[in-house]
C-alpha cells in the first residue's frame, strides 16, 4: 500500500471553490486587515475591528449557500470535507468569533494594545478551527491545530507589559507544542500502521489489524495530546494560569472556541479515524471525563477571582462534554453521544461568551477580577446582575436556560448506551452538577444578597458593542432553553461524512 | 358548565400557565420607582391569570374527572421524542388552581407588606415566574416539560430567600437550592433511564409523555425499575420534604419572606407529593409496591418527628416549618397505600394543608411585623391586642391540628384511615401498625398546637409590648388576603366532596394498575 502510494503519479487535485468559498473569505479578510491596518492612521485603527466584524458575517454566506445546497463535498481524496456536519460548526466558530471581537473591540481600543496585529492573529486562529471541521486527514487535522494555536499563544501573551500575560502566554505555548510533539508522534505511528494519513484509511486498516498494542499506543498519544487542547484533567494545569493572564476577551476566546476546535478533531478522530477501537478510548475517555469534571468543580469552589473560577469551571464543563466519548462506541449511543457534544458545544459557547461579556463590562467599573467586586451588583447594574444570573444558571444547568439541554443531552447519551459504565458515570455527572452550583450560586449571591462595596451604586455604562454581545448571546441562551430543537436538530449522525465508515 | 370551543379549549392550559410571562414582560418596562404601578400590575396579572383558572374550573367537564382535559399536544423537542403535552384531570385541577389563588392572595398581601430590602418590582417578577413553574408542573403531561416547569421555581425561590429573607438567609437559600437541585438531578436520570428501558427511545410512537410510559413500562425489569424508582424518589421525597432529607425546609421557612413561607408550603411542596402520585406510581406500580413500605415507615417517622420537633421549638415560624414536616407525613402515608381511598386523601391533605398552612405563615407574618419577634416566650396576650388576629390564629390552629368541619380533617383523618386496608400485596399488620403510630402523632399535633395558642394568644400581653401604638389589629389588605382561605378552609370542612368528587375518576385511573 505504501508503495502504491509512492508510485501513483502526481495529479493537481480538482478544488471546489464554492466548498472553499468560507476559508477564502475568511483568508481574505485576513489579508485586507493586515494591508488595511498598514495604510490606516493611528487614530483610525478601530476599524481593523469593523473589517474582522463584517469579514466573519461576510463568511456566514457561503456556508448558507452550501447549506442550502445540500450536497457533501468531497476534496483531497477524502481528506478534506463539506458536509452538515462542518457546516454547523463553522457557523458555531465564525458566530463565537463574532461575539469575540465584539468583546474585543473596546478593550482592546482603550488598552491601548495593537489593534491590526490583534484582529490579524483572532481570525487566522478561527480560520484554523473552520479548516478544523472539514478535515478528515491527520496531516490536515495537524495543519488546522497549529494554525489555530499558533496565534492563541500569542494572543494570550498580548499585553507584553504584564507579567501574568507572559506567563500565561508562555506556558500555553510550552504546554501546547509539547501536546503537538505528543500527538505528531501518535500520527506518525498510525502513518506507520496505515500507509495513509486518511481517516477513513486507518479506520479500515484497523478494523483489519484488530487491536494490536501498537493501534492502542497511538490513539492513545493522540487523544493526549487534545486532552491538553481541551484542558481535561490531568492535561489541564495550563488552563487557569493561562486563562487569568491572558487580556478577557482572549480568554473567553481560548475557553470557548479553542476548546471547541479540540473537541471537533476529537469526534472527527474518535467517529471517523478509529470506530472500531471502542475498548481502547472508552474506558479512556471515561477516567478523563470523571476526572475533568470533578476536579475541575472541586477547585473551581475554592476560587476568588473571577475569571479563575470560570476557567475551571471550563474545565469542568469539558468534563461533561467528554461524558459521550465515554459512550461513543456503543451502537445505541453513537448518534446520542454525536449529537450531545454538539449540542452542548453550542449551548455552552454562547452561555460563556455571555458570562465573560458580563465580566468585562463590570471589570470596567469595578477594575477587578475578584468575586467579591460583583458585591451588590444587582443594586446599582440589576440588567447586569439578571443577565450574569441567566448566563450561570444556564452553566449550572437550570431549567429554562439553554444549558439545561446540554446536560440533559450528555445524559441522555451516557444512558442510552444502557452500559452500567454509562450509568455510573451519569450519576458522576449528576453530582456533580449539584457542586458546580456551589461555586456559581457564590456570584449569584454577591451580585443579589450582598451589599454595594463603599456604598458606590453608580452605574456601569455599557458601550454598544459589549451591549450587543449580551444581547445576542442572552437571546441564544433563552431561546435554546426554551426551543431546544433549534439545536438539536444539527449534529444528525448521518450528516457527519465517514463517520463510521461510511 | 361553561360552554367552550374546541380550540378555546385548546388554548386555555397554556395561557393559563405562560400568562404570568406577559406580565412579567410588563413588569420589566416599568421603571424601578413606580411602585404602585408595578403593584397594580402585578395584581392585575394574577387576576387576569386566576380567571382564566375559573374558565378552566368552569369548563372542566365533572362527569369525565378522570381524563385529561383540555388536551395539547404540540411537537417540542423532537430529537428526544419530548413533545409539549399539557391537560388537566381531577388530580391536577385542585391543584392548579390552588396555585393561583394563592399567588394572588400574596400578591395582595404584599400591597403593604413588601419585606425588606423593598425593590417591589424585582419581588413580583420573581413570584410571578414561580407562578408559571408551579401551574405548570401540574399540567404537564410529558415528562421532560414537567422536569422543566419543577426547576423552574428553584432560582425564583433562591432569590425570593436570599434576598428578602431573615439573618441567616444566605445559608438557607443556599441549603434549598442545592438540596432540591441534588434531587431533581437523580429525578431526571430517573427519567431518562425510564425511557430507554421502556423502549420508548426506539419503538415507532414511543416519547416521554406520563400516558405513553404508563402504558409501556411493564417491560422494564424488576431491579431496574426498583433503582429508576429510586431516582425519581430522591428527587420528590427532597421536595415533599421525607425526613432524612427534609432539612432543608425548616431553615427555609424560618428565613423566608412571609410570602416566600406561603409559596413553599402551600405549593412547592406539593411538587413532590404531585410528582409520586402522577408520576412514580403510576408508571412504574410494582417497583412503588415494593418501596410502599419503606415510604410509609419515613412518612410516620415524618410525622412524629415533625411533631416533636414542634414540641422543642421556641419559634412561631419554625414550629409551623416542622408541623409541615408532620402534615406531609400524613399525605405520604396515604400515598404509600396504594390506595384509591389513601390517594384521596392525600390530594385533600395537599389542599388543606397548602390553605391551613399558607394562613398559618401569613398570621405569623403579621405577628412578626408587629412585634418584631416570633419568640414564643416573648409572645403572649395576642386576644388581647390583636383579637381578630388571635382569633384568625386560633382557627388555623384548629383547622391544622384536624378539627372536623374544617379542611385539615379530610386529610388527616382518611390518610390514616387508609392505613387499615393497604393495597393487596402490602403487608396489612406493617400498616396497622403504622395507623396506630399515625394516630398518636395526630394527638401530638393537637398538643403542639394547641401549647403554642396558649402561650401566644392568651394571658396578658407581655410588659415588654404591654402598650405600644403599633400593634394594631388585621387590616384591609390582610383581610382581603385571608378571607378567601378562612372561608374555603370551613367550606371543604364541611363539604369534603366539592374535592374528593373530583379526584376520584382521576385516582382510580392512576392507579388502575393494581385492580
Amino acid at each position: 500500500m505504501l508503495l502504491a502510494a509512492q508510485l501513483a503519479p502526481w495529479s493537481s487535485p480538482t478544488l471546489d471553490y464554492h466548498a472553499l468559498a468560507p476559508e477564502m473569505v475568511l483568508a481574505g479578510t485576513v489579508v485586507i486587515i493586515l494591508i488595511a491596518d498598514l495604510f490606516l492612521p493611528e487614530r483610525q485603527k478601530w476599524a481593523t475591528s469593523t473589517i474582522a466584524g463584517l469579514g466573519l458575517l461576510a463568511t456566514l454566506v457561503p456556508i448558507l449557500t452550501l447549506a442550502v445546497n445540500g450536497q457533501d463535498r468531497v476534496m483531497f481524496g477524502g481528506g478534506y470535507v463539506v458536509d452538515n456536519f462542518s457546516l454547523v460548526l463553522k457557523t458555531v466558530f465564525i458566530l463565537a468569533g463574532y461575539i469575540v471581537i465584539l468583546l474585543s473591540t473596546t478593550y482592546v481600543e482603550e488598552g491601548d494594545y495593537y489593534q491590526g496585529e490583534y484582529y490579524f492573529l483572532l481570525l487566522t486562529s478561527v480560520l484554523g478551527m473552520v479548516m478544523m471541521s472539514s478535515s478528515r486527514d491527520l496531516v490536515s487535522i495537524f495543519v488546522a491545530l497549529e494554525l489555530l494555536s499558533i496565534p492563541a499563544y500569542m494572543l494570550a501573551a498580548w499585553r507584553k507589559r504584564d507579567v501574568k500575560s507572559n506567563e500565561a502566554g508562555v506556558k500555553y505555548l510550552l504546554l501546547g507544542v509539547f501536546a503537538s510533539a505528543v500527538m505528531l508522534y501518535g500520527m506518525s505511528l498510525f502513518y506507520g500502521i496505515a500507509g495513509t494519513t486518511l481517516l477513513t484509511g486507518i479506520s479500515s486498516s484497523i478494523a483489519k489489524a484488530g487491536n494490536a498494542p501498537i493501534i492502542s499506543l497511538a490513539i492513545v498519544f493522540i487523544a493526549v495530546g487534545f486532552a491538553f487542547k481541551v484542558s481535561a484533567v490531568p492535561f489541564h494545569t495550563w488552563a487557569p494560569d493561562t486563562y487569568e493572564g491572558a487580556p478577557t476577551p482572549v480568554t473567553a476566546f481560548l475557553s470557548v472556541a479553542s476548546k471547541a476546535a479540540g473537541f471537533v478533531a476529537l469526534l472527527t478522530l474518535l467517529y471517523v479515524g478509529f470506530p472500531s477501537a471502542t475498548d481502547v478510548y472508552q474506558p479512556m475517555f471515561w477516567v478523563l471525563s470523571a476526572l475533568t469534571m470533578t476536579v475541575g468543580n472541586v477547585l473551581a469552589l475554592r476560587q476568588t477571582n473571577i475569571v479563575r473560577m470560570l476557567a475551571y469551571s471550563s474545565i469542568s464543563q469539558g468534563g461533561f462534554i467528554l461524558m459521550p466519548l465515554a459512550v461513543a462506541g456503543e451502537p445505541l449511543a453513537r448518534a446520542d453521544a454525536l449529537r450531545a457534544v454538539i449540542t452542548y458545544i453550542i449551548v455552552y459557547a454562547a452561555t460563556n461568551l455571555g458570562a465573560f461579556a458580563v465580566v468585562l463590562a463590570v471589570a470596567r467599573k469595578t477594575r477587578s477580577g475578584e468575586i467579591s467586586s460583583y458585591d451588590g451588583l444587582f443594586s446599582y447594574a440589576p440588567g447586569l446582575a439578571t443577565v450574569m444570573t441567566i448566563f450561570l444558571a444556564s452553566l449550572a444547568g437550570v431549567p429554562p436556560l439553554g444549558g439545561w439541554i446540554a446536560k440533559f443531552g450528555v445524559f441522555n447519551a451516557v444512558l442510552s448506551a444502557g452500559t452500567t459504565a454509562g450509568a455510573v458515570l451519569a450519576v458522576i455527572g449528576a453530582v456533580n452538577s449539584v457542586i458546580a452550583f456551589g461555586y456559581y450560586g457564590r456570584v449569584m449571591r454577591a451580585m443579589w444578597m450582598s451589599d454595594a462595596p463603599d456604598g458606590d451604586t453608580s452605574p456601569i455604562r455599557v458601550p454598544q458593542s459589549l451591549f450587543l454581545a449580551l444581547g445576542l448571546t442572552t437571546a441564544a441562551t433563552l431561546l435554546i432553553g426554551i426551543v431546544p430543537q433549534v439545536v438539536l436538530r444539527y449534529g444528525d449522525l448521518g450528516s457527519f461524512t465517514g463517520a463510521l465508515g461510511r | 358548565m361553561l360552554y367552550l370551543t374546541d380550540s378555546a379549549k385548546n388554548w386555555l392550559l397554556p395561557v393559563g400557565v405562560f400568562l404570568p410571562a406577559v406580565g412579567i414582560v410588563v413588569l420589566m418596562v416599568i421603571p424601578k420607582a413606580e411602585e404602585q404601578l408595578i403593584k397594580v400590575a402585578a395584581l392585575l396579572t394574577a387576576l387576569a391569570t386566576l380567571a382564566i383558572g375559573i374558565v378552566t374550573v368552569a369548563s372542566f367537564d365533572y362527569d369525565r374527572a378522570g381524563t385529561l382535559q383540555f388536551f395539547v399536544s404540540h411537537s417540542w423537542i423532537d430529537a428526544i421524542r419530548s413533545r409539549f403535552i399539557m391537560g388537566c384531570d381531577g388530580m391536577s385541577l385542585p391543584l392548579y388552581i390552588l396555585t393561583m389563588v394563592i399567588t394572588l392572595l400574596v400578591i395582595i398581601y404584599s400591597w403593604n407588606h413588601i419585606p425588606d430590602p423593598g425593590n417591589p418590582k424585582a419581588f413580583f417578577i420573581l413570584i410571578l415566574v414561580l407562578q408559571i413553574g408551579m401551574a405548570g408542573t401540574f399540567v404537564a403531561q410529558d415528562l421532560i416539560l414537567f422536569f422543566v416547569f419543577f426547576e423552574v421555581v428553584l432560582l425564583p425561590m433562591y432569590f425570593m430567600i436570599g434576598v428578602w429573607g431573615g439573618d441567616n438567609r444566605r445559608y438557607a437559600s443556599l441549603k434549598f437550592f442545592l438540596f432540591t437541585l441534588f434531587g431533581s438531578a437523580f429525578m431526571l436520570l430517573g427519567f431518562i433511564a425510564l425511557f430507554f428501558k421502556s423502549g420508548a427511545a426506539t419503538a415507532p410512537g414511543g416519547n416521554f409523555s406520563i400516558q405513553y410510559l404508563m402504558a409501556h413500562s411493564g417491560t422494564i425489569a424488576h431491579t431496574t425499575a426498583l433503582v429508576i424508582f429510586g431516582g425519581m424518589f430522591l428527587g420528590f421525597a427532597i421536595k415533599v420534604p421525607m425526613i432524612p432529607l427534609h432539612t432543608w425546609l425548616p431553615d427555609a421557612h424560618t428565613e423566608a419572606p412571609t410570602q416566600g413561607s406561603v409559596l413553599l408550603a402551600a405549593i412547592l411542596l406539593k411538587l413532590g407529593t404531585y410528582g409520586f402520585i402522577r408520576i412514580a406510581i403510576p408508571i412504574l406500580p410494582e417497583a412503588a409496591k415494593s418501596w410502599a413500605p419503606w415510604i410509609a415507615a419515613l412518612a410516620v417517622a415524618g410525622i412524629i418527628y415533625g411533631a416533636l420537633c414542634c414540641l422543642a421549638q421556641s419559634d412561631m415560624k419554625r414550629l409551623i416549618a416542622f408541623s409541615s414536616v408532620a402534615h406531609m407525613g400524613f399525605v405520604m402515608l396515604g400515598i404509600s397505600t396504594l390506595t384509591t381511598f389513601g390517594f384521596n386523601a392525600a390530594i385533600f391533605g395537599m389542599v388543606a394543608h397548602g390553605l391551613i398552612t399558607g394562613m398559618l405563615f401569613f398570621v405569623a407574618g403579621s405577628v412578626k411585623e408587629r412585634y418584631h419577634t416570633l419568640q414564643i416566650s416573648r409572645l403572649s396576650g395576642l386576644l388581647k391586642q390583636a383579637p381578630r388576629l388571635g382569633w384568625i390564629l386560633g382557627y388555623c390552629a384548629m383547622a391544622s391540628l384536624g378539627l372536623p368541619g374544617l379542611a385539615g380533617f379530610w386529610g388527616e383523618f382518611p390518610a390514616i384511615l387508609s392505613a387499615y386496608n393497604p393495597v393487596e400485596g402490602l403487608s396489612e399488620p406493617l400498616f396497622r401498625t403504622y395507623m396506630i403510630i399515625a394516630a398518636v402523632g395526630t394527638v401530638l399535633a393537637a398538643a403542639y398546637l394547641l401549647w403554642l395558642y396558649q402561650r401566644t394568644a392568651f394571658g396578658e400581653p407581655s410588659p415588654e409590648f404591654a402598650n405600644p401604638g403599633h400593634i394594631h389589629d388585621v387590616e384591609l389588605p390582610e383581610w382581603i388576603a385571608w378571607t378567601p382561605l378562612l372561608v374555603a378552609i370551613l367550606v371543604f370542612g364541611l363539604f369534603p366532596n366539592l374535592i374528593f368528587s373530583v379526584t376520584n375518576p382521576a385516582v382510580k385511573i392512576a392507579l388502575q394498575a393494581y385492580r
